[in-house]
């Protein structure tokens, strides 16, 4: 009975406080000085990397134009039964707004974003706003006045359209960054074929990356192999040709792959040369220009995680296997391949990954058929400043990246990322 | 290396084998070689054969304003960068590696995500956070975007580091009579080092390359090396684009180096500790 007791009896430090909860205290204590250490990083990179991305993210669906230039009318069109044409009210509020608007000249906020609905919309609005402050005649309704200006404004689809953005969000661009368009029902609907352009882009990007992630690994693997295989002083020596690429600048790449792929380039004129061909070959500023260069610069992230892979096979297992009456070839295939399959497949979905969202090879040594989801991206900040589209265009992007990059983290652990 | 008794088959395979490798080796060194001599030919284009050699190239870099200030901006942007990301990420490697804690595997991912969102997105994305800060057409913008995309290799190179290291070897320390000061600067600090300098050469390569956040963030005062050679072989490619190529690549090599000879250090002192 007594022998029960002491062994019930919890463990007790110096102190008389029981063990277990000062080991569980130590612990939380360890826990709390770890979250410690990590929170400046974590908060550094909430504020300068993912609340950035938020906004990005935010700004795909913002709609504010309507609903802050024209705010009268965004308030009377909600009463709206969307059955023939708007109150007379609902003109009256639009004849007010587009007033301000002529006053704060916000008029090509507004005609800028309702043309993106429907073309047209940007004169009809113009020409309206010029008209402002209304002046009618005794006993005319302001809906008359405004058909007399512009016979668009007695379309109820214009109206339509004005109801559709009088709220602070819209899918407009997550559905155009798809080739979609919304129905007068609200529901997605595949954009007619000529009017499509996006798709194609989002299905040119991994296509592309594909094939870039594909060469790398075909060019890579060997490679690996053979460096994996070599004495250790040797293969030291030809690593440097692999590490001085990978650390030296894209930019650097770029432009050397600008000399030697141009048509008056070193490899045209090698081939010219020696009677191959007659005329220059287009190697620069098309498609095979690109991949040439993004496979220059990706073939590094291959070899590199594929060679630590293989140092890690010890070779006695492939000898066990020749001496054991194998053919080497078969040896390879069923001994070695396998071992170095998860590590490899994992260095290709990293380029895979890094593919999808390149923007600078593509860019200089593509020409327009070249160019993948990043560029358009860019393209609507800088050219079109159309935020609503690159972001839409960026937020797609970004699903698509981080849904493989959670594969990866699944499959290989974000932690286990080789550099080589 | 091919025995005698191999079959010619086996003796083809060798030699297409070798040949495929060492070719992929000269596919991927040829660039870096064949940009270094154009910078000190005479000629307007970027043309083979060189026909007189002359340094004008590299008087046009290193007397033309433009090139030496994105110079001067690359060489305080990259550092700071760096600084900031070695800090942090060296905090964040040790709290990672040191206990448990709820949620630690998606926090790592996340820390180390900079490395694998597309770079326009990041442009894009702080350009709009930025803007209304005043922190577009700064430095500081600049280096607090660069530090937050080199921050995942000080974070990786650091935890790797610290995955190999052997706890005991501070409990020596101490048993032999060292403070825990003392401990970690002879003991800790010089084993972890490495890990810390390379994961600061990654940031720094990083930043230093770094062209499409700087399109973005960047005026034309803090333009920097790698923004002004975008610019350059976008418009017209002179060979003043070749002697910056080829101080990049100098540069490269220095780097490598520094590296090579760390990681020399570090096994050295791994292999001393466990011998």
């Amino acid at each position: 009975m007594s022998e029960t007791m002491t062994m019930n009896a919890p463990l007790t430090a110096a102190d008389g406080e029981s063990l277990k909860v000062k080991l569980a205290r130590e612990r939380r204590n360890k826990q709390l000085k770890a979250i410690a250490l990590v929170a400046p990083l974590a908060l550094f990179l909430l504020l300068t990397f993912l609340v950035p991305i938020a906004m990005l993210l935010k700004r795909s669906v913002d709609n504010p134009e309507v609903i802050t230039y024209l705010p009268q009318t965004s308030a009377a069109i909600a009463g709206w039964d969307r059955r023939g044409l708007p109150s007379e009210t609902v003109f009256a509020a639009m004849a007010r707004d587009l007033t301000v608007a002529k006053e704060q000249k916000t008029v090509p906020e507004i005609s800028k974003r309702l043309n993106m609905d429907i073309s047209g919309f940007r004169s009809l609005i113009q020409r309206s706003a010029r008209k402002m402050p209304l002046e009618l005649a005794p006993g005319e309704s302001v809906r008359d006045h405004f058909i007399a200006i512009d016979e668009r404004w007695g379309d109820p689809d214009h109206w339509h359209v004005i109801a559709k953005n009088a709220k602070s969000w819209t899918p407009y661009y997550l559905y155009s960054a798809m080739d979609l368009r919304e129905t007068k029902a609200g529901t997605p609907e595949l954009a007619p074929e000529e009017e499509r352009a996006f798709l194609s882009i989002f299905g040119r990007t991994l296509w592309m990356s594909m094939w870039i992630t594909l060469f790398s690994v075909l060019l890579g693997y060997p490679v690996a192999y053979w460096l994996a295989n070599l004495p250790a002083r040797k293969s030291n020596l030809l690593m440097i040709l692999v590490l001085l690429p990978f650390w030296t600048s894209v930019l650097v790449r770029v432009a050397s792959w600008i000399v030697l792929l141009q048509q008056e380039g070193l490899i045209n004129s090698a081939l010219m040369g020696l009677g191959i061909i007659g005329e220059p070959l287009q190697l620069a500023f098309n498609r095979t220009g690109v991949y040439i260069a993004m496979v220059h610069i990706l073939l590094p992230f291959v070899i590199l995680p594929a060679y630590s892979v293989m140092k890690s096979i010890p070779p006695t297992y492939m000898r066990a296997a020749i001496s054991l009456g194998d053919h080497p070839f078969a040896a390879f295939w069923k001994i070695y391949f396998p071992q170095t399959v998860a590590g490899v497949a994992a260095g290709a979905l990293l380029v895979f990954i890094m593919c999808m969202g390149y923007y600078i090879t593509p860019a200089l040594l593509g020409g327009p058929q070249e160019q993948m989801v990043s560029y358009y991206v860019a393209f609507y900040t800088n050219v079109t400043i159309n935020w609503g589209m690159a972001a839409a265009l960026g937020s797609l992007l970004l699903v698509a990246t981080m849904t493989l990059y959670a594969v990866y983290s699944k499959l290989v652990g974000a932690n286990k990322l080789s550099l080589g | 290396m091919l025995p005698n008794y191999a079959s010619p088959i086996e003796r083809i395979w060798f030699w297409t084998f070798r040949a495929l490798c060492v070719s992929v080796l000269i596919f991927l060194v040829s660039p870096l070689l064949v940009i270094v001599p154009l910078s000190f030919s005479d000629n307007t284009f970027l043309l083979y054969p060189i026909e007189h050699f002359s340094l004008r190239w590299y008087q046009e870099f290193f007397g033309n304003e433009v090139w030496l200030n994105s110079l001067k901006n690359s060489f305080i942007v990259a550092p700071a960068a760096t600084l900031l990301a070695m800090v942090l990420g060296s905090l964040a490697a040790v709290g990672l590696t040191s206990s448990n804690f709820p949620g630690k595997a998606l926090l790592m991912s996340i820390l180390i995500s900079p490395m694998v969102v597309p770079v326009v997105i990041v442009g894009v994305g702080s350009y709009l956070f930025f803007a209304p800060l005043g922190l577009t057409n700064s430095y500081l913008g600049l280096i607090l975007v660069h530090a937050a995309l080199g921050v995942p290799f000080v974070v990786i190179t650091v935890s790797a580091t610290l995955g190999n290291f052997n706890v005991n070897l501070i409990k020596a320390s101490a048993n032999l009579g060292a403070n825990p000061l003392t401990t970690y600067r002879r003991v800790v600090f010089p084993l972890i080092a490495p890990g810390v300098i390379s994961g600061g050469l990654f940031a720094f390569a990083t930043s230093f390359d770094e062209v499409v956040v700087t399109l973005f963030l960047a005026g034309p005062e803090q333009s920097t090396l790698p923004r002004q050679m975008f610019g350059g072989i976008k418009e017209n490619i002179s060979p003043a684009i070749a002697a910056a190529a080829t101080v990049l690549i100098l540069f490269s090599i220095a780097l490598l180096l520094t590296l090579e000879w760390l990681r020399g250090r570090a096994e050295k002192m791994r292999t001393a500790v466990e011998h």
